[in-house]
Parts: C-alpha cells; sequence; structure tokens
C-alpha cells in the first residue's frame, strides 16, 4: 500500500472537532469563563484571574470535604473489589441457579440513586426502619442523625450495596472467558485452590478490574444524591461529600465564581486520580511484557 | 509408572441414557500396558478425547471401572491419579516465567528447589527450552507455549502415564516432525507409559508403538501399524488407515465361483468356502483389498479387465481409478504404466483379500 501525505485530510477531522466543541469543549469554557470573574449581576463583572482558585483551595471546609471524599471512596474501594470477586468467584457458571443469581445480583444496579438513599433512609430510621429498630432493640442506639460513625458506616454500607454488583459482574464476565482447559491443566498439574485462583483467575481478571476499579472511583467521588437523601450531610458536615458542597455553594448561593473554580478543580483532581491510576497499571504490564529479558 | 486397565468401561455424557446411540464410549475392555507409547486414533468426535479424559480423572466414567496397577481409581481426581496431561491448544500460566511454569506441577507437591531445578533445566534441555527459561510465558509464541504445555506434564518424573490430547495441532508442520522424534526419545529415556490422541494416521504411526482405532465410541482394532494396514479388523480402519483407502465390494456368486463386476475372481477353494459360509449367514459379506495389492497384470495372466476412468499422479507413484463393471477401485501403479491406457488387467492376490461379515473382519484358515 502506497501512503501519500496530504495534509488537507485534515478537514476530515472537523465534523469531530465541532462534535466534541458542542458537546464538551464550549460548556466547558463557560465554567472557565466564570471561573476568572466576579459576577454581580449580568452587566456588572470584575476579572478576578486566579483569585477564586487560591480561595478554593485554601478552604477549609472544602479541604475537610476533599479529605472525607478520598477516605469514602478508598473505603469503598477496599470493600467492594475484593467482595465483588469473591461473589463472582461464588456465582454459579452455568444453568437456571447461574440466570436466578445474575438477575439479583443486578438488581441493586437498577435502583435509581434517589431511591436508594430514600429505601435506606427509611431502612435505617429507629421508629419504623427494620435496622435502625433492630439495631435498637439489640441494645445498640443506633442514631444517624446524631451519631457521625454510624451515618459514615450507614453510607459505606449503602454504597456496598448498591454498586458491588458492579465489580461481581464484570468478573463473572471475566471468569467466563477463561478457558475450561485452563483449570484442566492446573488440576493435572495438582494446583490447590489458591493458587488457581492466584495464577490462571487473577491475571486472567486484571483488564476488567482495571475498568472496574476506575468506574467505581469516578462514580463514588462523585456521590451525591445518596449521603444527600439519607443523611443530609450530617450530623454537622461529618457526610458532606465534595458533591454536596458543591451544590451548595453554586445553587443555594448563587456563588458563581467560586463554584466555577471549585468545579474545575475537582474536575482536574479525578482526572489526575485516574490517569496515575491508569498509567501505573498499564505500566506495570508493560513491565511483564518487555522488561522479562534477564538473559 | 502403571498399568492402566479399563474393565468393562461405558460413558454417556446423559444422565439417562436410553440406548447405545446416547453413550459417548460404548461398553469397552482395553489394558495400556505399562511403559508402552501408544496411539488412539479415530475421526473428530468418536470419542477419543473423551476416553481420555476418563482415564486422567477430569471425567467419571458412567459404568465400569479404570484400573491403575489393578487398583480402582473412578472416583479419584486427576490431583490424587498423578497422571500428566497435555491439551490440544497450549495452556500456559501468563504471569509466570518459563521456569516457573515448568517448576509449577513440582512445587504444587512441595518438591525441594534443588530438585525442582534439576529437572526443569533437564526438561527445558530436550524441548530446547533453556534460553526462553527466564522469560514471562505470556511472550512466546505458540509452538513455544504447547512445548511449555508438554514440559510440564514431562517434568514429573513419576507419573503414572502421560496423555496427550492432539497436542501437535497448534505446531508448524516442520517443527511437528522433531517434537514428536523429541516425544519417542523422551518414552524410549523414562520408558513412561504415554497415551497419544491424533486423528492423523501419520502422526500415529510414527509415534506409537501400537495403535488404538477408534471408531463411533469403540476401539474397533489395537495393533501395530503394520496390522493395521495389512489386516484391517474393520472395514472403517480400512476406509481410515492408507492414503486412498481400502477397495470394498461385494461380489456375485454363482455355482462356479465369486463374479467381480460379471468377471470371475480367482479363490482357493478354502477362501471360496468361507465366503459362501458367511453370505448364507449374513446379509453384510465385503471383501477388501487394498489399491497397493491389486496387480496390474497382462491380458494372458487372467486378470480381470478394467476401464481406466481416471489417473492421478502422485510423484512417485499413480493412483488409477478403475471400472470393473459396477465396482469402481482404487489401484496404485507405478511408473511404467501408460498414462493413455484405457484398458488394464488387474489381479487380487488372495492373501491380500480380506472376508468381512457384518463390518468385521473373519479370517480365512488357509
Amino acid at each position: 500500500m502506497n501512503k501519500v501525505p496530504n495534509n488537507r485530510a485534515w478537514w476530515l477531522v472537523l465534523p469531530m472537532l465541532l462534535l466534541v466543541a458542542f458537546s464538551a469543549i464550549v460548556p466547558l469554557m463557560t465554567v472557565v469563563n466564570y471561573s476568572v470573574q466576579d459576577v454581580f449581576d449580568a452587566n456588572t463583572r470584575f476579572f478576578t484571574g486566579t483569585e477564586w482558585f487560591v480561595q478554593m483551595l485554601n478552604d477549609p471546609a472544602l479541604q475537610a470535604a476533599l479529605g472525607r471524599q478520598f477516605a469514602f471512596s478508598l473505603t469503598i474501594l477496599v470493600i467492594q473489589v475484593p467482595l465483588g470477586v469473591g461473589i463472582a468467584l461464588l456465582m454459579p457458571k452455568r444453568g437456571w441457579r447461574a440466570s436466578l443469581v445474575l438477575v439479583l445480583v443486578t438488581l441493586p444496579l437498577l435502583i435509581p440513586w434517589n431511591v436508594v438513599g430514600s429505601i435506606w433512609q427509611i431502612f435505617t430510621r429507629g421508629d419504623i426502619g427494620l435496622m435502625g429498630f433492630s439495631l435498637r432493640q439489640l441494645g445498640y442506639p443506633y442514631n444517624i442523625t446524631s451519631n457521625p460513625m454510624d451515618a459514615w458506616v450507614t453510607i459505606v454500607l449503602m454504597d456496598v450495596w448498591h454498586w458491588t454488583s458492579l465489580i461481581a459482574l464484570l468478573c463473572y464476565s471475566g471468569l467466563q472467558a477463561i478457558p475450561e482447559a485452563y483449570y484442566q491443566a492446573a488440576r493435572i498439574d495438582r494446583a490447590s485452590r489458591w493458587a488457581v485462583f492466584r495464577y490462571i483467575q487473577l491475571p486472567k481478571l486484571t483488564n476488567v478490574l482495571v475498568i472496574g476499579v476506575l468506574l467505581r472511583f469516578m462514580h463514588s467521588f462523585m456521590i451525591y444524591a445518596e449521603p444527600f437523601v439519607l443523611t443530609g450531610g450530617g450530623p454537622g458536615s461529618a457526610t458532606t461529600f465534595l458533591s454536596q458542597s458543591l451544590a451548595i455553594m453554586a445553587t443555594a448561593q448563587f456563588d458563581v465564581g467560586p463554584s466555577a473554580a471549585f468545579s474545575l478543580i475537582y474536575f482536574l483532581i479525578i482526572l489526575l486520580v485516574c490517569w496515575v491510576f491508569y498509567t501505573a497499571i498499564m505500566n506495570l504490564q508493560k513491565d511483564r511484557q518487555g522488561g522479562s529479558r534477564h538473559d | 509408572m502403571a498399568e492402566i486397565r479399563l474393565e468393562q468401561l461405558a460413558h454417556s455424557y446423559l444422565q439417562q441414557p436410553s440406548g447405545p446411540a446416547d453413550f459417548a464410549i460404548e461398553r469397552m475392555t482395553h489394558t495400556w500396558e505399562q511403559g508402552g507409547a501408544y496411539a488412539l486414533l479415530g475421526p473428530s468426535g468418536c470419542g477419543k478425547s473423551t476416553l481420555l479424559n476418563i482415564i486422567s480423572g477430569l471425567l467419571v466414567p458412567s459404568q465400569g471401572e479404570v484400573l491403575f496397577d489393578g487398583v480402582q481409581v473412578n472416583e479419584l481426581p486427576p490431583e490424587e491419579r498423578n497422571i500428566a496431561q497435555v491439551f490440544q491448544f497450549p495452556v500456559v500460566y501468563d504471569t509466570m516465567t518459563v521456569f516457573d511454569n515448568l517448576a509449577f506441577p513440582l512445587r504444587n507437591v512441595g518438591t525441594s528447589e534443588e530438585r525442582v531445578r534439576e529437572r526443569v533445566e533437564e526438561v527445558a534441555d530436550i524441548l530446547d527450552l533453556t534460553a526462553q527459561l527466564p522469560r514471562k510465558a505470556r511472550n512466546l509464541t505458540a509452538d513455544e507455549k504447547q512445548k511449555v504445555s508438554m514440559g510440564r506434564g514431562l517434568v514429573r518424573d513419576d507419573v503414572a502415564a502421560i496423555l496427550f490430547d492432539e497436542p501437535l495441532t497448534v505446531i508448524d508442520p516442520q517443527l511437528k516432525w522433531k517434537l514428536r522424534r523429541k516425544l519417542k526419545e523422551i518414552h524410549q529415556r523414562f520408558a513412561v507409559t504415554m497415551i497419544y490422541v491424533t486423528h492423523d494416521q501419520l502422526e500415529a504411526s510414527t509415534f506409537a508403538d501400537k495403535i488404538a482405532v477408534m471408531y463411533q465410541g469403540s476401539i474397533v482394532q489395537f495393533g501395530t501399524p503394520r496390522e493395521l494396514f495389512e489386516a484391517p479388523a474393520h472395514t472403517f480402519v480400512g476406509y481410515f488407515i492408507g492414503s486412498p483407502g481400502m477397495n470394498f465390494f461385494t461380489p456375485q456368486l454363482d455355482a462356479d465361483g465369486a463374479l467381480v463386476g460379471g468377471q470371475p475372481l480367482p479363490l482357493s477353494p478354502g477362501f471360496m468356502n468361507a465366503l459362501r459360509d458367511a453370505m448364507s449367514r449374513s446379509d453384510n459379506v465385503t471383501l477388501g483389498i487394498r489399491p497397493e495389492f491389486i496387480e496390474v497384470v497382462s491380458a494372458d495372466d487372467g486378470g480381470m479387465l478394467a476401464t481406466v476412468s481416471h489417473l492421478q499422479d502422485l510423484g512417485t507413484y499413480r493412483i488409477v481409478t478403475a471400472s470393473l463393471g459396477s465396482l469402481t477401485c482404487k489401484v496404485r501403479v507405478d511408473d511404467a504404466l501408460d498414462p493413455a491406457t484405457s484398458c488394464i488387467h488387474l489381479y487380487f492376490p488372495e492373501r491380500w483379500l480380506g472376508l468381512y461379515v457384518d463390518e468385521r473382519r473373519v479370517e480365512v484358515a488357509s
């Protein structure tokens, strides 16, 4: 095949560029626009440069929310990833049981965020909620509106209930893709159950797990509706995460400039974490491929 | 090291097999002696792999017994049978190095590292894998991977038997030949029982001392490559072994003797009696002769006249397709035959004629 360099081919990129411009770049630029101005009304505005950014980064309340946000995301990842893998390993491989379990596991994923919050809000009530009432009957003074620890544990529990299925389903599909011959060979080689997991299943799950972790990180880092409905961010600000802080600032206080600056910082953090994680994993794999010649 | 005996063995993949058609393996009794090099030959779907998986323990047979040195092992899983098996497609543990792959079966049973190193290096040497030892298995080519798979089977020196399930399918033809030689070498060196499943007769006859030909769930013949060629015990063996396969035909009988395409077929009185006897007992009687054993003779020597309908030149020899009345048969001829010949005289030597009743060979006392 002869390749002819022709720079006019760049015009072919134009439709894509327009599409991306209208769907992403233009809306994003309006946010950038707000983030460097102080807007009083439609006609009065001042250029502020990086002032809002500096202010946001130094805001103790936001710093605390950011800390809570990281703590939350890490906690649910640490619980959901091993739990999801475990569930996937236990799920039946075929037959009507497989279909049944698949439906049951998928169920939580189909419930809208607000509804999940409401379900748990009722579930945890001390007077009529199954969990809240039972715990109190057992002698534990369970109260998510006054005890920050209770609120935290409940939100983590809620997220685990809602989203572990995603990891489980991804891993399940990954496990299904492993040819039977691998398990047969492992039996012939007298491999233990642990060795089968460590050397056959886990390596084959790496790719789906990377996707699972990325999805769950982004998702949980942006969590909003569920804690908002369940605890309203309380008690105090114990469960106020970044999205909620942002929503209050932008819609309740109409601080457009600071909210815009904050949005951009928020966006960049997610982008940065995902990029670092993805690059790290890919490098790990590259080492496995390239760095294996020691001779 | 063990003698493997299959006693009244049968297997069906169905829970409630209702008839013979439901069985992947029909009732059989068969012994693989300790130290033999065997091939299990048959077309796809004849039950070869099923039989192999029953021996290794990946499948539990529905009926009958599997005996290792006289001990029943039916319920034992493969890990307790001490058997090695190499599969059709390479199975390597991607994240491990070649060394670790080969060491895996030994380390799983807690072999000392010193012994592991010794064995792995020995096997790597046999399979020409020494240079690849430190490499990750995922970066190997398909045939290197298959060598690793085979290596994992060979590295254990205490196995009862090594089973190969069409192990050379993914290997280049040239390397195939080399690896087959290697396997033969390994067999001679360690005297371990090897059973080699294949659908390729050449592969079977170059590897094995004795070949078991499988057809529709049964072993129809178990013998040396020569026996399979010269005296197929079943018409299927006649078709399947040899290229082209055996010619089969049903002769007509009259008061004087047998006729083929209206021409008399010279037979001894003994053979004639056996043929008459067989045809009086069964409707399904055929005679078989290999294309290699049919002789082209001159008209004076009393051969049967046949018309040549096709001639295929295969370089060192030719295959003639000839018609004897309604019978079409293949004859292997040498270069001396004039390609333009339209009529030849054929002679069927009696010692190479097989008598088949209900598809099975009946020996004729001479």
